[in-house]
């Protein structure tokens, strides 16, 4: 293998092709981290949503969870795109398509978030549903007001239980950026294409790619197992009793 | 005067009915202790004075408030009364201290260190002070539940609910959790325990009531129901329980 093309002038933009790849993870990191930040706090709502007693909080949240978890990521990429402009408001479409800056890259963080936001939903829902309801009925019984109950018992060890497959989610939302390079953003995928195309070292650059998605995702474990561990509750084995 | 009264309370889960118009009172002081079989709903009954429980027809009255009452505050009369569970259901991300500040932070809006100095000397009390930095999952089983006892005692409350306390300890540790409530009831506290420890019944109880199939089978003075308890079904479980 031979990575001497790296330093080589690029075929556009002035730069070399490293610099070519450097923009391809700026932005694999910007549609992950964006993405993540709505899917954690949408998926959060939602999931409490689902975990209410209260009919008009559940319905909608299990429609959105069945709506969106069950369309293909790539779909929603198109939808996001293509289709949104198209049926929002006249006006609101052509800004859309010619005013807003980077509209493939808001599409692309909207698709994924909104998309990873059913996910998490369901993870967020089953870790607050595992709590038992005895704990509940206690932290009722001292006095506590129901939002009070989520504030300080539901909310604090539903995320503590959940912490691994959140994890998973925010791995896969690493991953599944690459998506969209299939409506235009130049995310690593989308270099690393780009790059093979120009000098045809093919096996080079995907090489590349691949250890660089390794270290983004290892990066996001040790981050994750030091939160779990700072949060580690001291002689907790688990919900079952 | 009454701090608990039952009136003619009925509680169905879809057609089948647990509660089935039960009515006793619980005087101020009182030590009443709830027995009966399995699925009796002793539970249930006990859950219906502070609205853990919803019922259907009847009402109960805690303190002259009633609990079934539309306009009544549940968790402003929860916070009176102080209830212990069979897991205890100590909150296990907050340390011992956490557990007995928290309502009182939240819900009587005392200052942290008011709150605290009342825990440290609750568990001073049920002696637990040496272990409150802990987490509950650090604990045995019946230093637990004297944390929980601890907890609802934070509240100052007007009564106490036991809903079987000492049935999930191990044996050793069940004398441990009976003598804290044994000091609480000889100090006045108004107390209803679900338990099937006839001898913290006999040392401490006023009345004995048994339920059977969600009635209310016999209420009677201690005295009274360990000498000739007057329904055949309450003769049976008691000797049930009484032989081992
Ligand atoms: N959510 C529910 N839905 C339907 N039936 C229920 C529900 N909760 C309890 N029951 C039934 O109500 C009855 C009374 O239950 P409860 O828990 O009050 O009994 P208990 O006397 O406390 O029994 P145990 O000694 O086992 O604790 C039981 O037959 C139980 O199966
Ligand atoms: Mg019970």
């Amino acid at each position: 293998m031979d990575f001497g093309f790296l330093t080589q002038p690029a075929f556009s933009g002035g730069g070399t092709y490293f610099d070519w790849v450097l923009s391809g993870i700026k932005w694999t990191m910007l549609v992950s981290v964006c993405a993540w930040l709505i899917a954690f706090t949408i998926g959060s709502v939602l999931g409490v949503m689902r975990t209410t007693k209260l009919r008009w909080l559940y319905l909608p949240a299990a429609a959105y969870v069945e709506l969106f978890r069950n369309i293909p990521l790539l779909v929603q990429m198109f939808i996001w795109y293509f289709v949104i402009p198209e049926i929002v408001p006249k006006a609101l479409g052509t800004w859309m398509k010619q005013g807003m800056p980077m509209p493939e890259f808001w599409s692309a963080v909207l698709a994924l978030g909104f998309y990873t936001a059913s996910r998490v939903a369901e993870q967020v829902r089953s870790g607050i549903q595992s709590i038992p309801a005895g704990q509940t009925q206690a932290a009722l019984a001292t006095g506590l007001t129901m939002p009070q109950v989520y504030r300080h018992l539901l909310l604090p060890m539903g995320y503590r239980i959940v912490i691994p497959p959140l994890t998973s989610e925010f791995l896969t939302i690493f991953k599944n950026s690459s998506v969209a390079l299939t409506i235009g953003v130049l995310e690593l995928t989308a270099q690393a294409r780009t790059i093979s195309e120009y000098t045809f070292r093919t096996f080079e650059i995907f090489t590349l790619a691949t250890v660089v998605y390794v270290l983004i995702t290892m990066a996001v474990t040790v981050l994750m197992q030091f939160v779990e561990t700072r949060v580690r509750v001291p002689g907790y084995v688990g919900t079952g009793k | 005067m009454a701090m608990i009264e039952f009136r003619n309370v009925s509680k169905w889960y879809g057609s089948f009915q647990v509660l089935k118009d039960c009515t006793t009172t619980v005087e101020k002081g009182e030590v009443v202790v709830v027995c009966g079989p399995s699925g009796s709903g002793k539970s249930t009954l006990i859950k219906c004075v502070n609205g853990l429980e919803p019922f259907q027809r009847g009402d109960v009255v805690v303190n002259g408030q009633s609990v079934g009452a539309k306009g009544t505050k549940l968790p402003q009369l929860r916070a009176k009364i102080g209830m212990v569970f069979q897991h205890f259901e100590l909150f296990p991300h907050m340390d011992v201290t956490a557990n007995l500040n928290l309502a009182q932070v939240r819900v009587l809006g005392r200052s942290l260190d008011e709150a605290t100095a009342k825990s440290h000397a609750l568990l001073e009390r049920v002696g637990m002070i040496d272990h409150a930095k802990k987490f509950p999952g650090q604990l045995s089983g019946g230093q637990q539940q004297r944390v929980a006892i601890a907890r609802g005692l934070a509240m100052d409350p007007i009564a106490m609910l036991f809903d079987e306390p000492t049935s999930a300890l191990d044996p050793e540790m069940i004398n441990e959790v009976l003598d804290v409530m044994v000091e609480l009831a000889r100090e006045g506290m108004t107390m209803m325990c679900v338990t099937h420890e006839m001898g913290f019944a006999r040392k401490v109880a006023h009345r004995v009531i048994f339920m059977d199939q969600g009635e209310i089978v016999e209420d009677a003075p201690k005295e009274e129901f360990f000498g000739t308890p007057r329904s055949e079904r309450a003769q049976q479980f008691l000797s049930k329980i009484l032989h081992h």
